[in-house]
């Protein structure tokens, strides 16, 4: 009696998971895979097969815009890291106390409005007739106005600003627990700074890192907002052209199956990531 | 058990009762279109309540799709919209036209959109609001430019801004001397036209500083001066105008492109009496002049312009003299399928560097 009993409530437990799980997760996944194998041969004709996916490695300028979405993701998350490494290093190692909250703190404060409102903001400091333009030609560094919007760099930009939150956090949790003691310990044995960054705080970080540019890297490639609106003429970024096939082409069949190879790559890119850094999943994500 | 159940059945019925008067009327629409003050003098006409949900055409036709035409009592997309959609996603249901006041319609445009929304011998959409897209232009900056294709001069090298959508590729089309709409039938002869217009935006995408998504977006790129030439609607350059007298819609020379939009009633709408009662409401003059105020387009309603504010209607005849009316292309129902190829093209003109 008493094990059934437990066993009831081991499920009712579980049951809420299983229900968002299956729910909100699997069923959407399995109806979009559904949508994104059947071709489109007529009005309202469908049939069977992987013509969608086709379609991608057919057209070079749909594997093309993958590659440069993947490739400006990485770029992303290496320029997060180092920025955001100093950072964290700083707030975990070198402050205590009030200090070490205030600057959490300010770290946070961006993210409490929303990212379509931090988006324009840099909209209004780099477009031509924008802050950074004005203040440089009151410098006097630039002669006429210059547009900062609207190339690669912009996106950047606004990708490593909308991600280096979830870089900083979990670099401060892992650098937070390593014993000062074993830095005192490496400059007694006759290390320097770099020696001791590289035997000693790395490694200890390692799990933070890699969680950091996991989420990262996932929230730039997923990332709609920043590169369509940062990006102008030259943003082309997959979830762009996921949302123009959804909505402005009406062709559902080849937005899921751009989905489906979304959710391909990018599970790709963390396996591969965690093989070169000799991580595993459950040890970074599941600290 | 049985005196509980009473006063159940009895508010049940009471409450079916009301909503048969008076419902809640789910509006599909464009900005503008649904003034806070209209909706606020239909609801104490009618009873009924009114929730706004503002989209363009093809949000509207994938918000619909997504739910076989469910969500939503009364939906405004373009009239050359409807039959493609019609056909492939069934997601609108016919006009029953002995409800609808005709009288209040201008009958040509009444017509005009019945014929061009007729699917299976059904007439799918009732004309409300139209106008046109085509240039506006800061004529003190940019005066040179009469025509889509002036937009690829390098006196506004930089300067230039238009949407990555399919009037573009039609205006275009019109400017290098084509004729897209009569190539719609045949998707040969289209696909023709459309790899001769992504050759020029392709060689044209030098001189664009963006391409805009939203109206506030290219009114602010104007008003800024970043840009001074611009394909746009023709209400962005009048409210523009409003502000800043050297900006103004100019009519093109190869012709401005006419859209109208129209009332179509979702497939799986619950409101149809508030649908009707709205279409009947709006169209009246007094209302179609307060919206044409606040949307800056005319509508189809007869005697609708005679409350419009003078100001408008200067900058409207400024803009159009009768010729340039006579040479407004009015877009025909896109056939079904179109959409790919044009889709195709945008992709390549948006991933050329």
């Amino acid at each position: 009696m008493a094990s059934d009993k437990s066993k009831l409530g081991f499920y009712l437990l579980l049951a809420p998971l299983l229900l968002w799980l299956v729910m909100l997760i699997i069923l959407p996944h399995v109806g979009l895979f559904a949508v994104s194998i059947s071709e489109k041969v007529g009005i309202r004709e469908y049939e069977t097969g992987f013509g969608n996916y086709a379609v991608f490695f057919n057209e070079p300028l749909y594997w093309r815009t993958f590659a440069r979405t993947a490739f400006m993701s990485i770029l992303t998350t290496v320029l997060t890291l180092l920025l955001g490494f100093p950072i964290a290093y700083y707030i975990a190692k070198l402050t205590r106390g009030r200090t070490k909250t205030t600057l959490f703190l300010m770290c946070m404060i961006p993210f409490w409005v929303s990212e379509l409102v931090r988006t324009y903001g840099w909209m209004i400091l780099l477009r031509e007739t924008g802050v950074l333009s004005n203040a440089l030609q009151y410098a006097g560094v630039i002669n006429g106005p210059v547009e900062f919007l609207y190339n690669d760099a912009a996106i950047m930009v606004g990708l490593v600003y909308t991600s280096i939150l979830f870089m900083i956090v979990p670099l401060v949790t892992t650098l937070d627990s390593l014993d000062d003691s074993m830095i005192e310990a490496g400059y007694d044995l006759g290390g320097n700074g770099l020696t001791i960054l590289r035997e000693i705080v790395i490694p200890h970080a390692m799990p933070g890192i890699v969680s950091g540019c996991i989420v990262v890297f996932m929230l730039s490639l997923g990332n709609y907002l920043t590169p369509i609106l940062l990006g102008g003429k030259d943003s082309l970024w997959f979830t762009g052209m996921i949302y123009s096939q959804f909505i402005t082409r009406f062709n559902w069949e080849l937005g899921s199956a751009f989905g489906f190879l979304l959710l391909g790559l990018s599970s790709a890119v963390v396996y591969l990531g965690l093989k070169f850094s000799g991580q595993s999943l459950s040890s970074t994500m599941g600290r | 058990m049985e005196t509980r159940l009473i006063p159940t059945t009895m508010l049940i019925a009471a409450l079916s009762a009301t909503s048969a008067s008076a419902d809640t009327l789910r509006l599909l629409t464009w900005g503008g279109y649904a003034p806070e003050e209209v909706i606020a003098m239909f609801e104490a006409e009618t009873g009924h309540t009114v929730e706004v949900t503002t989209s363009n055409n093809e949000e509207m036709i994938a918000k619909l799709r997504a739910t076989n035409g469910g969500g939503f009592d009364l939906a405004q997309p373009s009239q050359d919209r409807i039959t493609s959609a019609q056909e492939e996603f069934g997601i609108y249901k016919p006009i029953d036209m002995t409800r609808i006041d005709a009288a209040q319609f201008i009958p040509s445009m009444l017509t005009a959109t019945a014929a061009n929304t007729t699917f299976d011998g059904e007439v799918y959409g009732l004309p409300h609001v139209w106008g046109t897209s085509g240039l506006v232009v800061n004529t003190a900056q940019a005066g040179d430019v009469t025509d889509y294709t002036d937009l690829c001069d390098a006196s506004v090298a930089g300067k230039v801004s238009y949407r990555l959508k399919r009037p573009t590729l039609i205006g275009f089309g019109y400017a290098m001397g084509l004729d897209p709409f009569a190539a719609y039938s045949d998707t040969d002869a289209y696909q023709a036209i459309l790899d001769q217009v992504e050759a020029k935006l392709t060689e044209c995408k030098a001189n664009v500083k963006t391409y805009w998504d939203g109206g506030d977006e290219i009114k602010s790129l104007l008003r800024s001066g970043e840009v001074v030439a611009s394909m746009a609607w023709d209400t962005g350059g009048w409210q523009l105008n409003a502000d800043d007298p050297d900006i103004t819609f100019v009519a093109p020379a190869s012709g401005a492109l006419g859209w109208i939009d129209t009332f179509v009633l979702p497939a799986r709408g619950r409101a149809d009496d508030a649908a009707y009662d709205w279409i009947n409401f709006a169209m009246r003059p007094d209302i179609a002049a307060m919206i044409t105020n606040t949307a800056g387009n005319f509508t189809a309603a007869v005697g609708g312009d005679a409350g419009v504010s003078a100001d408008l209607k200067a900058r409207y005849q400024a803009s159009f003299d009768q010729a340039a009316i006579d040479n407004i292309k009015w877009y025909p129902p896109v056939p079904a399928g179109l959409e790919a190829l044009e889709g195709a093209t945008l992709d390549r003109i948006n991933a050329a560097n």
